[in-house]
């Protein structure tokens, strides 16, 4: 496809559309995306999470164009929610990357995330391999932040930065929600507030305490017969490759995003997960949990979609008579559809 | 609602907003962002104080079928061409290009000549707003 030529040379009018194409899972799609996929997996993945108005945008401009300065090419991906009611949105995360126009290396992306509720829209994985194919050597994605379980993050990113604000223990709301088991770093945005020595102190220990991410976070699966934690265990067996002095302990990092205060130290707490994951088997292990998380989800639509598609609309119509008549039960009822 | 198949919807249309201009607030730019979204678009809103620049470069990776721009100033017959250009200049020829704020009316058949497809005044609502890019936007 031509576009796709054009969307891997670096065409930014390309890559746009592109993006729209694989957005709108267009028939099209699975055609785009294995022509794409030999050009990627050259891409850094940095996910950026964390409660509403933490301060992930104005994180995300600071990193991009540190980022830039370094000679990176830079892409970003910001999700925000889209409306149960209207299926509209607004994206607003843009408001606080205006910086990131006068660089011409850095391409950002708004999307919705189009009723998908993990933090991501399904196709997000997709565009990140859409800006990896075309040149782009480091992906930020912020995620939509509702503050609730993000956890898709995990399969998408390399490194997982959780942002949080300066707060009482019970406040911290990373704790609150559960993200912090996925965090790679942790970081005290808004520190020039009140409080941030105290709350980066509290996640310290936390953090020293908490269950080993591969284990959980990624594995992680609330489908009973996942394929994840069933192939991790053909794969590996109970015994993990991680023992204490190998496995990552997460960073604790203050900023003042606004000011662009500790960025650097950011940077360089990136770098080190970066590098650990390279020195260590994590990277592969990783990998191959992201791939295969990827083709589960996949395999699991398709599976539904072809499994909707055969009932047949008036037999579901008198099983769902019968339910309301209350002669059937919604399992016995599920089980008669499945049959046919 | 619940019997809506999404994956056979067409792909909502896409609108960046935009304050033009270095002066004033973005309470109408924010009214009609708000009306598109209830409309089931998607608003990529970029805030105050835009360029053409900003605007063209920003339309151009967001892949927007329209471009909404809000403008108090009094630069319009500037700032409007100037971004219109622009967006042709990237290839963007076929996007929808609409106008809000305070434009006096003489200036308006100027403004269309120079390529921006409507004007909406102070006076308009937004449902008129809604139903031009309906009718308007490409498809
Ligand atoms: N005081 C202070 N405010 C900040 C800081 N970082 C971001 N903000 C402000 O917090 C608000 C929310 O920021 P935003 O980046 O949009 O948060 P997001 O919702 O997590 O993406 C904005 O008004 C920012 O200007 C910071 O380090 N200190
Ligand atoms: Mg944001």
């Amino acid at each position: 496809m031509e576009l796709v030529q054009a969307a891997i040379a670096g065409d930014r009018r390309a890559i746009a559309r592109l993006i729209t194409l694989i957005e709108s899972e267009i028939k099209e799609a699975p055609a785009i995306l294995a022509e794409i996929y030999p050009y990627t997996g050259r891409a850094y993945v940095i996910g950026i999470t964390g409660a509403p108005g933490s301060g992930k945008s104005t994180l995300v401009n600071q990193l991009a164009k540190s980022y830039c300065d370094l000679g990176r090419r830079v892409g970003v991906i910001a999700v925000d929610a889209t409306s149960p009611f209207s299926g509209g949105a607004i994206l607003g995360d843009r408001v606080r990357m205006r910086d990131l126009g006068q660089y011409p290396g850095v391409f950002v992306r708004s999307m919705a995330s189009r009723g998908n509720l993990g933090g991501l829209a399904r196709t997000t994985p997709a565009v990140v391999k859409v800006l990896d194919a075309a040149g782009y050597d480091l992906i930020l994605v912020e995620t939509v932040g509702t503050g609730q379980l993000e956890v898709e993050i995990a399969r998408t990113a390399h490194t997982v930065l959780v942002v949080e604000m300066p707060g009482t223990g019970d406040e911290i709301q990373s704790i609150k929600a559960g993200v912090l088991e996925i965090a790679d770093v942790v970081v005290v945005n808004k520190s020039d507030r009140d409080g941030a020595e105290r709350t980066a102190a509290i996640l310290e220990a936390m953090l020293s305490t908490r269950e080993r991410w591969a284990g959980s976070g990624l594995v992680y699966s609330d489908h009973s017969g996942a394929l994840l934690p069933r192939l991790a265990k053909y794969l590996g067996g109970e015994k993990s490759s991680m023992t204490e002095e190998t496995s990552w302990r997460p960073r604790v990092v203050r900023t003042v995003a606004t000011r662009g205060e500790g960025i650097a130290d950011l940077l360089c707490a990136i770098e080190q997960h970066r590098q650990h994951l390279l020195t260590t088997r994590e990277w592969e292990e990783r990998n191959r949990l992201r791939l295969l998380s990827e083709i589960e989800q996949v395999l699991r639509r398709r599976l539904m979609e072809r499994l909707l598609h055969q009932v047949e609309l008036d037999h579901l119509a008198e099983v769902v008579n019968s339910v309301l008549a209350r002669r059937l039960d919604p399992y016995a009822a599920a089980e008669q559809l499945l049959c046919g | 609602m619940i019997f809506m198949n999404q994956s056979h919807a067409s792909p909502p249309i896409r609108v960046l907003i935009a304050k033009l201009g270095l002066d004033g607030h973005d309470r109408g730019a924010l009214v009609v962002a708000r009306a598109l979204r209830d409309a089931g678009m998607e608003v990529i809103y970029t805030g105050l104080r835009q360029t053409p620049e900003m605007v063209a470069d920003a339309a151009l990776q967001e892949d927007v079928d329209v471009v909404g721009l809000s403008i108090l100033s009094g630069a319009h017959l500037v700032l409007l061409p100037r971004t219109v250009d622009l967006l042709r200049k990237y290839g963007l020829g076929d996007v929808l290009v609409i106008a809000g704020g305070i434009i006096p009316d003489e200036d308006v058949p100027v403004l269309r000549e120079r390529g921006v497809h409507a004007v909406f005044g102070p006076g308009s609502s937004t449902q008129e707003i809604v139903n031009f890019i309906r009718e308007h936007v490409r498809k």
